[in-house]
């Protein structure tokens, strides 16, 4: 599993932001469900990460091979896409979206983007009609995914800080008077510098 | 007026009559360029998430590739795995109806393992560049800008030897490639109902504006869907592109852009705007 998966599930911040976002989702557009999937790239997996509505008692943690469907094309290809008239499609990922027990017949997905790439995919299923398949329903999922991928970038970099400065300070507790000092005057510069900037 | 540095990445709130262009030169209507045309012999390649075989609404599939990398590099094999998500066959679909006797090829560069890295999507549209097709549809883009010079590159030479890239502008406002070269035909959605409107953009980088909105399309399994999106304007201009080039074989890839523009419905030869000056366009 790699570092985002895991810092979403172990994380508590990470994982209200990722469940606060699906909720926003589902409610700005009336959906049935919302979804986020965080791309695992060791297993080459998406993951459910966060659930509201529809399957959010059982989905969180099912993982699905991240090439396929309408959420392995936002994720391979970092656009995002809405679909209506699902339902008169056999051959949508079916098995897919029956193993997750709900088959939308409208789907909406936009990628998370984060500056090394695709972090993750976020779905909205079955909008209220108004909110369908329209240029303007496709701005409005983008920049939320958008905001909610800032967010959740900002709680990773800040957990990823969190680690470095646990593990500098074990390494510190390592060393000699004059080391320690040493080690906490480059501490403080780092520190400055990011400040800086 | 949009200032002259914005990027426009699709129509939004501004009808076909907002934005009228002057041009000059002889007249060059839909009849001359591709009325009669269906496209027949001209090689089409859907670079994309492969094409499904045997949909009744893409008919012939001529030749389905893959490109794959491992630790043995990036290359491209025949495949026959379809398409592993719907947006392909849909792209197909709609080059289909509207040059109905091209020739089909797919090259799949999403669904494999590291695809979406953006080399893979290079490989692909190399080689569908390298293979000298009339036409590549390419409704994808690569936000990574350390690809951007090889893409440019790329891009030149398929205008250098008459292979007219169709690319998709991207559906957000990023900045992406290779859709913004001018060596490429670029398209955005418009929210018109009309399903053969298309518009010049007097506001480029992106060039011409098609149908990009609950367009009905083929998808996995011989069924249909409806979709949105700059993805889906796209294969309609590389359809037309396909009839403009079995009407007129010798065209060059700047003729076609050109014979595009002037057929283009927001686009007056002549005196058909005679109070546009050039520095209001």
């Amino acid at each position: 599993m790699n570092g985002t998966c895991r810092a979403a599930e172990t994380d508590p911040v990470a994982r209200e932001l990722l469940q606060s976002v699906v909720d926003t989702a589902r409610a700005i557009f009336g959906a049935a469900a919302s979804s986020i999937f965080l791309l695992d790239r060791e297993a080459d997996e998406l993951v459910f990460q966060a659930v509201s509505g529809e399957g959010e008692d059982f989905l969180v943690g099912m993982r699905f091979p991240a090439g396929r469907g309408i959420a392995g094309w936002v994720a391979g290809s970092g656009e995002p896409m809405v679909v209506d008239d699902l339902s008169q499609s056999a051959g949508f990922a079916r098995d897919l979206a029956e193993k997750t027990a709900y088959v939308p017949n409208a789907l909406m997905a936009a990628p998370l983007l984060g500056s090394g790439g695709v972090l993750g995919v976020l779905e909205v299923l079955d909008p209220a009609p108004q909110a369908r398949a329209s240029l303007g329903e496709l701005d409005l999922l983008a920049l939320f995914a958008r905001q909610a991928a800032t967010a959740l970038a900002a709680v990773l970099e800040r957990r990823a800080a969190d680690a470095g400065q646990a593990a500098a300070a074990r390494v510190l507790q390592d060393l000699d008077d004059a080391g320690r000092a040493a080690g906490l005057r480059a501490l403080e510069a780092v520190r400055d510098l990011l400040a800086a900037h | 007026m949009t200032s002259p540095t914005a990027l426009t990445w699709s129509l939004r709130g501004r009808s076909p009559a907002d934005i009228p262009v002057a041009a000059d030169g002889p007249e060059v209507t839909p009849d001359w360029a591709w009325g009669g045309s269906t496209g027949r012999g001209v090689r089409v390649c859907v670079v994309d998430s492969g094409v499904e075989r045997d949909h009744p609404l893409v008919g012939p599939v001529d030749g389905s590739f893959v490109v794959l990398k491992d630790e043995d590099g990036i290359r491209v094999e025949p495949t026959d795995t379809g398409d592993v998500c719907g947006h392909g066959t849909a792209c197909a679909g709609i080059v289909r109806r509207t040059a109905p006797d091209c020739e089909l090829y797919s090259v799949r560069v999403l669904g494999e393992r590291f695809s979406g890295s953006g080399d893979v999507l290079l490989a692909g549209l190399r080689w569908a560049v390298e293979q000298r097709f009339d036409v590549v549809n390419l409704s994808l883009s690569t936000t990574r800008a350390r690809f951007t010079e090889e893409l440019r590159a790329l891009a030149d030479e398929a205008y250098f030897h008459r292979t007219a890239i169709i690319a998709s502008a991207h559906n957000t406002p990023v900045e992406s490639y290779p859709w913004r070269f001018s060596s490429v035909i670029s398209v955005g959605s418009h929210q018109e109902d009309d399903p053969e409107l298309f518009l010049y953009n007097p506001a480029p980088p992106v060039e011409f504006f098609a149908p990009g909105q609950n367009v009905t399309v083929p998808w996995l399994g011989g069924a249909t869907i409806r979709t949105t999106g700059n993805s889906f304007a796209t294969p309609y201009i590389a359809g037309l592109a396909a009839r403009v080039l079995a009407k007129h074989p010798h065209l060059t890839v700047f003729q076609l852009k050109s014979a595009l523009y002037q057929a283009a419905s927001n686009v007056r030869a002549g005196n058909g705007l005679e109070n546009t000056t050039r520095g209001a366009r």
